[in-house]
């Protein structure tokens, strides 16, 4: 069964270890949806989380894989635990003045903000579960989508447990 | 004191043991190599970057050291990229250091500048570009951290020539501080536990023995380990010296071209203990079919190896120094039950017996054309027991596990995962050099051979007496025999039109050419190559459509094998 996984992976923030971690996955033949990466609160460790995708047997040789570098400091799988999941969408839409009203509508249904305005657009950011991010863009593609920016999505995990190190 | 980065380099060479290196100077390791000359490193200059790797690969395949190459920034280090990728297949340990451009130059495209950091990131366990001399000590004492523990590997070191001017305090770091790398090397006794469970409840127990066996030096208590369970016992390439072929249990090697007592084995076991290796495809044939009535016990260091390739009922993550004594322990502790299990296992030892009369392995020899299979069978005979054989790759290198009995560890010296042609002969001078008195004969093709033959001048120069066993076909045999079988015998480029004098080519570097043509020959011209002192190339002119046997084709399965041309 294919599945879409969601991996936090905490690296030496150092020169190079991104290349390591993308040249994985290309060079065994491993999908990466989304990739996003920044400094933890620990400033020497970096935090990436990817989405990937395959069945449980691909899922095992990529968290294995991934433990085998000699930078990776923990892989999290979270899959079968509980975390809240957000990702960062800006867009840009053409603002006619039949549709000016209509984008502020469905903004504020979303409870996006409005970041920058200009006679013929807007600029909307919307944080939220990836899925929130696909009803707000097909709501807003009829309405003249012009440019759309995502972040990938970011997780933690519910709950007083903390990944910080080795531990 | 301070010290250069050059100095700081060799220092930390000196203080892991390092007392021999091979490589190729040039523009950006020049400092190393004037430095070099005051160091006690004796240095060994091959005649490519690619054959300086090959060498000190040998080197720690036969020593069980961390083998160390020096190559040049831009064209000599890309030389050394197929040494290190082999290196990389068979998990030996190394440390490879390349020159590079000086760190202000870096991305300009300078010359001789090559990215070896990207270019060789998915051919080493790890590699370290060294931007700073305060660093160096620190990166090489973990470099050679890395090399040699858990699954050994290659590991480069990049060093910029300006960082090899730069001076720093030196002192080499008693520990290593790795956060990310801790290799598991005690097992988990739950899974030795059920381990032991399955063996005694085994009827068709087969060990499955890999290059792990080889890289830990578990010899002793590999033997041990089957003289207690009395299963049969089968290796891969890499595996094969770390288990006496001679041995009564023995089955020699399993897979593409295993002998049909082992595939056969395999296929009918209801249990494989799988001790340090991979399943590689060569070995397992068509998955789907393989060891269908088995259960599979996996142990391994790496647990990326461990149901990679194959599903596995017990995974075992551990060194095999760790694994199989306690094994022995536990089950020696249950005489009883251990006593009945092999007891029970008898009809199984009775019926690869009959497998091995059935089939053994054999060839044709016939009054006219001398047999390939022959000439390593004779060699096998004169050599000493400690011999070491190093081979290139292709026909001449099957016939070889096929046909030469290994009975000690590190004698094999072969690229197995990789599959790298002219590596033999470039192998053959790094074992030669780690071990000066005694033999070290490289099996080789005339296809191979060519690859890497520059490497004789390197053999004169140091008086490394290896001894060059060429099987003649004129052909590359394991692609003709491809196109024989699968392709109709439509010989595409396979056919080595322009006969070579090897004789001439010998004499040509100093060393002695030797040849036979004539079956009555082979004897003779093998006892006088072994006895001339110095480097020696014994050519045979083998029967030229000669095909290795058994095999199992591609995608077949393991008791799908051709027996017959």
């Amino acid at each position: 069964m294919k599945h879409t996984h969601t991996i936090s992976v905490l690296v030496e923030n150092e020169f190079g270890v991104l290349p390591r971690v993308a040249g994985l996955f290309s060079g065994r033949g491993f999908n990466i949806d989304s990739l996003s990466v920044a400094p933890t609160l620990d400033p020497s460790i970096s935090r990436m989380t990817i989405v990937t995708r395959g069945d449980d047997k691909i899922l095992e040789q990529i968290s294995k894989q991934l433990n085998k570098l000699i930078d990776v400091i923990k892989v999290i799988d979270f899959t079968d635990q509980d975390y809240v999941e957000r990702e960062m969408l800006l867009v840009k839409v053409t603002a006619e003045a039949e549709t000016r009203a209509e984008i502020l509508r469905v903004a504020d249904i979303f409870r996006a903000k409005v970041v920058d305005v200009s006679p013929r657009s807007y600029s909307l950011e919307l944080t939220g579960a990836p899925e929130k991010l696909n009803a707000f863009i097909e709501l807003l593609r009829p309405l003249g989508l012009k440019e759309l920016v995502r972040s990938g999505p970011v997780v933690v995990g519910r709950g007083a447990k903390v990944w910080k190190n080795i531990d | 004191m301070k010290k250069t980065g050059s100095q700081i380099l060799l220092e930390c060479l000196r203080l892991e043991g390092v007392d021999t290196v091979f490589g190729y100077p040039g523009g950006t390791v020049i400092n190393i190599y004037d430095d070099l000359m005051d160091s006690p490193i004796h240095h060994i200059l091959n005649r490519h970057e690619q054959a300086a790797v090959h060498a000190a690969d040998a080197y720690a395949r036969v020593t069980g050291k961390v083998g160390v190459a020096i190559a040049t920034s831009g064209p000599g280090a890309t030389n050394t990229v197929t040494g290190i990728a082999t290196a990389y297949m068979d998990s030996i340990p190394m440390v490879i250091i390349s020159g590079q451009v000086p760190t202000p130059l870096i991305g300009n495209d300078a010359f001789q500048e090559a990215d070896m950091i990207g270019i060789t990131r998915p051919i080493t366990k790890h590699n370290y570009l060294v931007r700073d001399v305060k660093d160096l000590a620190r990166i090489m004492k973990q470099a050679f951290y890395i090399a040699r523990t858990g699954r050994p590997g290659p590991v480069l070191v990049d060093l910029p020539k300006d960082v090899q001017v730069d001076t720093a305090l030196f002192e080499y770091p008693e520990t290593v501080e790795l956060r990310g790398y801790k290799p598991t090397i005690s097992a988990n006794p739950r899974q030795l536990d059920k381990a032991v469970k399955m063996i005694l409840a085994a009827r068709k127990p087969v060990i499955y023995v890999g290059g792990g066996a080889t890289l830990s030096d578990v010899s002793e208590d590999l033997l041990a380990f089957v003289e207690v369970t009395q299963a049969p016992v089968t290796t891969t390439l890499m595996g094969m010296s770390s288990f006496p072929k001679t041995h009564p249990l023995s089955m020699g090697m399993l897979g593409m071209h295993g002998t049909f007592y082992a595939n056969m084995a395999v296929t009918d076991s209801d249990l494989l203990i799988a001790l340090g290796a991979r399943f590689d495809d060569r070995v397992t044939g068509k998955i789907a079919t393989f060891a269908p009535h088995a259960k599979i016990i996996h142990v391994d260091v790496d647990p990326t190896s461990i149901k990679k390739n194959v599903r596995v009922d017990l995974p075992v993550v551990g060194m095999l120094q760790d694994v199989l004594p306690r094994l022995i322990e536990k089950l020696t502790s249950e005489t009883e039950a251990l006593e009945s299990s092999v007891e029970a296992s008898q009809p199984w030892r009775d019926q690869v017996e009959a497998w091995k009369e059935q089939h053994p392995m054999s060839y044709k020899q016939t009054k006219s054309t001398i047999k390939p299979q022959y000439v390593i069978e004779k060699l096998c005979e004169l050599t000493d027991d400690d011999a070491i054989i190093a081979t290139e790759v292709g026909q001449h290198q099957m016939w070889t596990a096929q046909f030469y009995d290994f009975t000690q560890p590190r004698t094999f010296v072969t690229s197995g995962g990789l599959g790298t042609m002219g590596y033999g002969l470039p192998a053959a001078v790094g074992a030669q050099a780690a071990f000066p008195g005694r033999q070290v004969i490289d099996i080789s093709g005339d296809g191979s051979f060519q690859m890497n033959s520059q490497e004789l001048a390197t053999l004169v120069q140091y008086r490394l007496p290896v001894k060059i066993v060429i099987l003649n076909n004129n052909f590359l045999g394991m692609v003709r025999q491809w196109q024989q079988l699968f392709f109709d015998k439509r010989y595409s480029q396979t056919c080595m039109e322009l006969p070579i004098d090897f004789i001439k080519l010998a004499e040509a570097y100093g060393a002695t050419g030797l040849q036979a043509t004539k079956v009555e020959d082979v004897e003779a011209v093998l006892k006088k190559g072994l006895e001339t002192p110095g480097p020696v190339i014994m050519e045979f002119k083998v029967s030229r459509e000669e095909n290795v046997l058994p095999m199992v084709p591609a995608g077949a399965g393991l008791n799908e094998m051709v027996l017959a041309s």
